[in-house]
């Protein structure tokens, strides 16, 4: 580890401009990709890619948020940030691994889920509450990726899972620092300090027990060293499925339950 | 249907207003006698406009008199990530604690609904927004988890802002916990209804509150995941009238009923008696 990196510097890496996005990894880590489309109920949802494909040799199911690269791409994939059919699509996707015994690979880079008026009327809550749900039932590994932004209930509707990774310099918040700003501070230009409050780092997270992993980005992150980075990812990503496919699924969806049962700290009383 | 409301008058917690005092509806400037007020349940004669309640008052609708037993009081916050914004975190909680008399945003315990042993959970819009950290997280799966142990229905009664910022993650990953409760819930095949009341935002409607078998919305709720503010600052232009309300919600297929707040505890009694005859 060198010189401490802000939360805030954090913030500015996980958003660079030239930081690679889920398509890179995509194209890295896998092969024989077939991407699936649409959720059945009423569209496909560009701000998320999902598809069958091979992981050395083995098949599984790829599920990621994508911001797009070029301007007119950004714009059909909305910036990353799904409507309810992206969280529906996801979720139809992952029923198709659970029938068919893959593991699933969930890999999130988004600001949120999407804030507007087709997204409420379609029921976002209802899309994201529904697959928190349901994920946690899912009878199949699953590993969540942390890519860059893990944008709050946009981020967590497709990361319910076993096996929780982030790259190193992504962050993962409750709410973006900016709206927490506003909101707490009562000034947005304030995000840093809420960055800072809020322990949205890789690092800080680990150690709260709240991600299983770090994944390290060699030579000054990501966009500098793309595969550098996805050398790392492959090398965990390599064991953890290969622990998981040792696991019972019994047992499996045992532990997930204890580990999502287990978050949150509290007082507890003696009762007199 | 409401005799045991009507019996228990003067022992009512509908009290925060006294009597002989006018209260002006918030929304039709309506000025109302407060014993009108309170009688009606904090909805205005002419408008129908829905008042907050408080947690206390929301169980006094809907649980039997004399049956509600209070569960989890003894689980409270912590802070856990020393937060401090323009104050300490554990000077919002105590402040919080202090104006309402509640430890954190969640009242949760058991009761009957016109003779039907049920489990409730009721929000407290009060206490930092009725927003979701650590301890409603908690709070929301020990019942659960005494509804699945004792095969008892769940009632949920929500006013949330949604996820409580000032615990970080660990606010987003109670979305999660109580998401996969509900599920162990609804694998056992025992009855859970939500009752959305203004407002049901974010974390919370995006979690348990959007979960139930059935769900029930009062009148005039707000109800969505992103609240209107940010979604005009977003696309940049004015929503239509309406827009997240209860009705709206109606329209769109996401909840089963908009119920006034004087048939709440006989519709959900109601439903009740449909889904769970054979138990009871
Ligand atoms: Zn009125």
């Amino acid at each position: 580890m060198v010189e401490r990196i802000s939360p805030w510097e954090r913030i500015l890496l996980a958003r660079h401009p030239k930081r690679p996005t889920f398509s890179d990894f995509l194209a890295e880590l896998f092969e024989n990709f077939i991407e699936l489309h649409g959720d059945r109920l009423f569209g496909d949802d560009p701000a998320i890619i999902a598809g069958l494909g091979t992981f050395e040799n083995e098949s599984v199911v790829i599920i990621g948020q994508e911001k797009g690269k070029l301007i007119q791409e950004k714009m059909k994939r909305n910036f990353g940030m799904p409507h309810p059919e992206g969280y529906r699509k996801a979720f139809r996707v992952m029923k198709l691994a659970e029938k068919f015994s893959l593991p699933v690979l969930c890999f999130i880079d988004t600001a949120g889920a999407y804030p507007g008026i087709g997204a409420e009327e379609r029921g976002q809550a209802w899309a994201i509450a529904q697959n928190l749900r349901e994920i946690s039932l899912l009878k199949t590994p699953i590993i969540v990726i942390i890519l860059s932004e893990g944008g709050s209930g946009g981020a967590l509707g497709i990361g319910v899972g076993d096996y929780i990774m982030m790259l190193e310099n992504a962050y993962y918040s409750v709410i973006s620092p900016e709206g927490c700003a506003s909101i707490l501070f009562r000034d947005s230009s304030k995000a840093p300090e809420a960055a800072e409050m809020l322990k949205i780092t890789s690092e800080e997270l680990l150690k709260l027990g709240l991600v299983d992993e770090v994944i390290p980005e060699p030579n000054g992150g990501a966009h500098e060293d793309l595969h550098g980075t996805v050398e790392n990812l492959r090398k965990s990503l390599r064991n953890i499925l290969k622990k998981m496919k040792e696991k019972e699924i019994k047992k499996l969806l045992e532990e997930r339950w204890m580990k999502l049962r287990n978050y949150g700290r509290f007082n507890e009383e003696e009762v007199k | 249907m409401f005799k045991d409301w009507l019996k228990k008058d003067d022992k009512s917690k509908f009290r925060d207003i006294p009597d002989g005092l006018w209260v002006k509806c918030p929304q039709c400037s309506q000025i109302i006698y407060s014993k009108d007020w309170n009688e009606n349940f904090k909805v205005c004669i002419k408008c129908g406009y829905h008042d907050q309640l408080t947690a206390y008052e929301r169980i006094d609708l809907l649980v039997d008199y004399g049956t509600f037993k209070e569960l989890d009081k003894n689980i409270t916050p912590l802070d856990i990530l020393g937060f401090v914004d323009t104050k300490p975190y554990l000077q919002r909680l105590k402040e919080a604690q202090e104006s309402t008399g509640l430890k954190d945003a969640i009242i949760t315990g058991e009761g009957e609904i016109n003779g039907i042993p049920v489990y409730i959970m009721v929000m407290d819009f009060r206490f930092i927004g009725g927003s979701m950290g650590s301890v409603v997280g908690e709070k929301v799966v020990r019942i659960i988890e005494r509804a699945i142990s004792n095969r008892k229905p769940v009632v949920s009664v929500i006013a949330s802002g949604g996820a409580r910022m000032q615990e970080g993650l660990f606010s987003l990953y109670q979305m999660a916990k109580t998401s996969a409760a509900v599920g162990r819930l609804d694998k056992e095949r025992i009855p859970y209804i939500t009752i959305l009341t203004h407002p049901s935002t974010a974390g919370v409607l995006a979690s348990f509150g959007s979960l139930g078998d059935i769900i029930i919305a009062e009148p005039g709720a707000l109800i969505g995941f992103t609240g209107p503010r940010v979604i005009e600052q977003t696309i940049k232009q004015k929503l239509p009238e309406g827009f997240q309300r209860s009705e709206f919600l109606l329209e769109h297929g996401m909840v089963d009923m908009v119920v006034e707040r004087k048939r709440l505890k006989n519709v959900t009694y109601l439903i009740l008696s449909h889904l769970w005859r054979k138990v009871w």
